[in-house]
């Protein structure tokens, strides 16, 4: 058995809320150089080329990448080998993320109330998920998620007799419906099979999946290889602004679901698509 | 085409515009996003006056992450216009002539700046530390208590934004993507 003090969890989530709004996984700025090289359209060449610079001047001179520093989203493997002490897990995080974003020079986007909305100052809550795991380590994955993508982001309760192209509609359709809304070149995160809930969580850890990665599921990497070809011919482009690059990638998880269904979501991420690992 | 423009925006200048237009806005122009149009809304709907004077002025869809100490402000790309859709229209009829944001906007507001002969912006979504390069001073005029959503007045240099829907109504969404769509 592994004990862990909570504090040494708030330290982590703190530092983690920081790297991942002023830093890019390496997997996403070689995918956002390949695509300056590639890129056909002149105007989404010069904005692919400002993402580059942008992303420069927010890790030399420590500001944000994006204004929109996100709702932080985390996600938790805790080792069931594992014995927390010092205090509530829980609030732990919770103070790790109210000292990332007011130490941090992070903006606070979150309100307390979806419809009377007064903004909780410090960007908590932030939306926990936990998984029991084997072993004794804990996985924490910090993903602060901007809502210009999140709003475009869908779920789609279809029939098993829509099949694979009934799949591929719906994320098409997703993703030309975001245009220019989420700031293109996305990362889409899919999700597929499981339950409502099931495939909405899988879409969003999709989009933490390095974007150099496939599935390991034959034909699911099939799909995400045409998907995004597909997706790259509809001229959305940068910005929305018309070009060859509208996604980076798609990255599908799958889980078994019922004989009734074939739910899909579909996790639009914009080309900020943050995230930071720790492992205790 | 590249232009190098001042804000506020004179109608003639406006009206100059087309969409694909590369432009460099030097001037003031002033943020507001969701919470700010609603408080104005309400303002205008009890018949009181606006915090800024909305003639002839642009708005920037746009709440900055806050400034570090001895900066202007922080990261300060745009957000998403369609959430500003229900109350642009009235601003435009009240003489607005420019909107910087990211993203698609409804028929109304597309006949509001056809009717008024104004311009919608986009600015890169996304790169708000970038943009924050060309912005000079920032100073809060209204709504302090909305935090990163309150009016604030900003003295721009060479901003860059790229004219999407013109005074004429023509839409660089819809008319760019035609010229690399391959499907």
């Amino acid at each position: 058995m592994k004990t862990i003090d909570v504090s040494v969890i708030t330290d982590s989530i703190k530092e983690m809320c920081i790297e991942a709004n002023h830093f890019l996984t390496e997997d996403m700025k070689c995918a956002l150089d390949t695509a300056a090289e590639t890129e056909k359209a002149p105007l989404g060449k010069q904005i692919l080329e400002q993402l580059q610079e942008n992303m420069k001047i927010a890790g030399e001179e420590m500001i944000p990448i994006c204004q929109d520093t996100g709702m932080a989203v985390i996600f938790m493997e805790i080792g069931q080998e594992v014995h927390f002490t010092g205090g509530n897990l829980e609030e732990a995080v919770q103070e790790g993320v109210r000292r990332g974003y007011t130490e941090g020079f992070l903006r606070k986007s979150v309100v307390k109330d979806p419809i009377y909305r007064e903004n909780t100052k410090d960007n908590t809550p932030a939306v926990i998920h936990y998984e029991i795991v084997p072993g004794e380590e804990v996985k924490i994955t910090v993903a602060p998620k901007g809502f210009g993508s999140e709003n475009m982001s869908r779920v789609f309760m279809l029939k098993p007799a829509d099949g694979i192209e009934g799949v591929k509609n719906a994320i098409l359709t997703a993703v030309k419906d975001a245009g220019p809304n989420a700031c293109p070149p996305m990362v889409v995160g899919v999700g597929i099979g499981g339950t409502f809930e099931k495939c909405a969580l899988m879409a969003k850890r999709a989009l933490t999946r390095p974007v150099n990665q496939h599935s390991e599921i034959p034909y699911v990497c099939e799909l995400e290889k045409e998907l995004l070809e597909k997706i790259n011919c509809s001229g959305i482009g940068p910005g929305g602004l018309g070009g060859t690059t509208t996604a980076l990638a798609v990255n599908i998880i799958t889980y078994p679901t019922h004989i009734a269904g074939l739910p899909v979501a579909v996790n639009i991420c914009c080309h900020v698509n943050r995230h930071a690992v720790k492992v205790l | 085409m590249d232009r190098h423009i001042s804000v506020p925006l004179e109608k003639e200048t406006a009206d100059s515009l087309h969409a694909g237009d590369y432009v460099y806005l030097t001037g003031t122009i002033y943020t507001a996003r969701d919470a700010a149009h609603k408080r104005m809304q309400e303002a205008l709907d009890r018949g009181e006056k606006l915090p800024l004077d909305i003639k002839n002025n642009v708005i920037y869809y746009m709440g900055p992450s806050p400034a570090r100490p001895g900066k202007t402000i922080g990261s300060a790309g745009p957000t998403t216009a369609s959430r500003m859709d229900k109350y642009a229209p009235s601003l435009l009829d009240l003489g607005l002539m420019g909107m910087i944001g990211k993203g698609k906007r409804n028929q109304a507001v597309i006949d509001a700046i056809v009717r008024n002969g104004a311009v919608y912006f986009a600015a890169v979504g996304g790169a708000g530390a970038l943009l924050s390069r060309s912005i000079v001073s920032s100073e809060v005029i209204a709504y302090d208590d909305l935090g990163t959503e309150a009016i604030r007045r900003l003295e721009v240099k060479d901003f860059p934004v790229i004219v999407v829907i013109d005074s004429e109504g023509n839409n660089l969404y819809e008319t760019a993507i035609q010229d690399y769509c391959t499907e």
